[in-house]
């Protein structure tokens, strides 16, 4: 699975930093930043439960 | 399970209820019952964006079809809930009796008011999108501005008017803002803040009266001063909602009791959001919070746990909430633990990193502009760190940015960018 970031919604609260650390990483510009650009699939648990709490509905996941 | 899933309250944590029942794979009837006309929606927007000149949409969630076609949920909106009978199991709703087999309670809370003020024209509390569209058109008339309190809503509606270049006084009566959410030396840092942005914040000043001619002309404080006003906003906190449940039966303390599981303790019945005042293993202790991240959470958790008691799931969380001002980004994680809160990066008028004790533990941390820092704090406080591995991993960081993080330490109010070294 790949992560699909949508910039315009994006606002680097970094609620999937702190769900899935490591995979989504906000910088020190405020911008989120992703570590990997598909999802390994121990972490895919995570990376679900990161995209569910987005608050801007920015995330989502594509095959 | 089948049957009928209630859920009274539709904002953010009534939504996500509804929607994590679907996930789970509930099949059976869902009904969302909602005090306001409007369809869900986000909150946090309502103090920010919303109130800029440009007049963003109101920031609804989901459409209609959505909810009602795609997610199969009866909308019973308009519909304030009124009562609970949980030995028949039965809401009261706008009216209606809606009988439900597992009722999740997410009702939120009321702003609460200045006494005397309703029905002055230009006096405004701001948690609705109806009072948004109020206070953002008084902004757009170019309105003499009083927030009365200086806590986060209050602070971002005086942020909002100053970007507007409208004058804007703060009017706070304790001697230091947001001291229970920040402590109260940090709530001195973020009181800076808006003196460096022009907007006066008298603090130690109460309201004694509001006066105007049908509308709203001056503000009276108790130090004697009278503030000319075309526009009052008042921040002074919120009451959850829950005098609906007068003699329900469910324990009504600060909030809706609950456990760890956001289980009422009366059957088929939990709770979710700012209405839930549950027990948080995390900090082993009862929290009610007013903040979107556990509202969310929550409302999905007492969804699966009501439609699933016998496998209830504790909610555990690091509370974490936002706040944006003058351009700037104001992030908590954790308590506001009351034993010590050090500066680790950065000084007090610039972007810092302030963390929080109490006892050997590492409890809080607030950044302002650091927005790099403040999910790896809340990742080591959900790990239970204690102090002295928070201090390290802070010194860690300070060594990897040669300890400069005030370099270009710029108040720029509205700068996009918000540059600190990794």
């Amino acid at each position: 699975m790949r992560i699909i970031v949508d910039r315009t919604r994006c606002t680097g609260l970094g609620m999937c930093e702190s769900v899935a650390p490591g995979v989504f990483e906000v910088n020190d510009d405020g911008e989120m930043e992703l570590r990997t650009a598909t999802v390994p699939g121990e972490r895919l648990a995570e990376v679900e439960q990161a995209v569910a709490c987005c608050p801007n509905e920015a995330l989502r996941l594509a095959p | 399970m089948t049957g009928h899933l209630v859920v009274v309250g539709a904002s953010l944590a009534g939504l996500r209820a509804v929607e994590a029942a679907r996930r789970t794979g509930f099949t059976g009837r869902i009904t969302l019952i909602g005090a306001e006309e409007h369809l869900p929606y986000d909150r946090p927007p309502l103090s920010k964006a919303f109130l800029d000149p440009a007049g963003a949409p109101v920031p609804t969630f989901r459409r209609e079809n959505v909810l009602q076609n795609e997610l199969g949920v009866r909308l019973l909106l308009g519909a304030p809930a009124t009562h609970l009978d949980p030995g028949r199991r039965v809401v009261v709703a706008g009216g209606r009796n809606v009988p439900y087999d597992a009722l999740v309670i997410a009702t939120g809370a009321y702003a609460r008011e200045l006494p005397g003020t309703r029905g002055l024209a230009g006096v405004h509390t701001l948690r609705t999108v109806d009072d948004a569209v109020a206070i953002r058109e008084a902004l757009d008339s170019g309105a003499r501005t009083v927030v009365v309190g200086a806590g986060f809503i209050g602070s971002e509606v005086a942020a909002a008017a100053r970007r507007r270049g409208l004058d804007v006084v703060v009017v706070e009566a304790s001697p230091t803002p947001l001291s229970g959410a920040v402590g109260e030396r940090m709530g001195e840092v973020c009181a800076a803040l808006h003196r460096r942005h022009g907007t006066e914040v008298r603090c130690g000043a109460g309201v004694t009266g509001i006066e105007g001619a049908g509308r709203v002309g001056r503000v009276l404080l108790s130090d004697g001063t009278t503030l000319p006003a075309d526009l009052v906003v008042v921040g002074i906190g919120a009451v959850p909602a829950t005098g609906w449940l007068q003699g329900s039966g469910l324990t009504l303390d600060g909030g809706v009791v609950c456990d760890e599981t956001l289980f009422t303790g009366v059957d088929g019945v939990y709770a979710a959001g700012d209405v839930a005042r549950w027990h948080n293993p995390m900090f082993d202790r009862p929290m009610r919070l007013e903040h979107w991240t556990s509202a969310a959470e929550q409302g999905a958790v007492a969804a699966r746990n009501a439609l699933a008691p016998e496998t209830a799931a504790p909610y555990s969380t690091v509370p974490y909430f936002w706040s944006d001002w003058y351009g700037g980004r104001i992030q908590f994680a954790g308590i506001a633990g009351e034993d010590e809160v050090r500066v680790v990066e950065g000084e007090a008028g610039g972007r810092l990193v302030a963390l929080y004790r109490e006892g050997d533990r590492l409890v809080g941390a607030l950044t302002v502009d650091a927005p790099a820092r403040v999910m790896k704090y809340r990742g080591l406080i959900t790990r239970g760190a204690s102090w002295s591995e928070g201090l390290a991993f802070a010194a860690e960081r300070r060594r990897r940015t040669s300890g400069d993080l005030d370099a270009g330490v710029g108040t720029d109010a509205g700068a996009g960018k918000r540059r600190m070294p990794a």
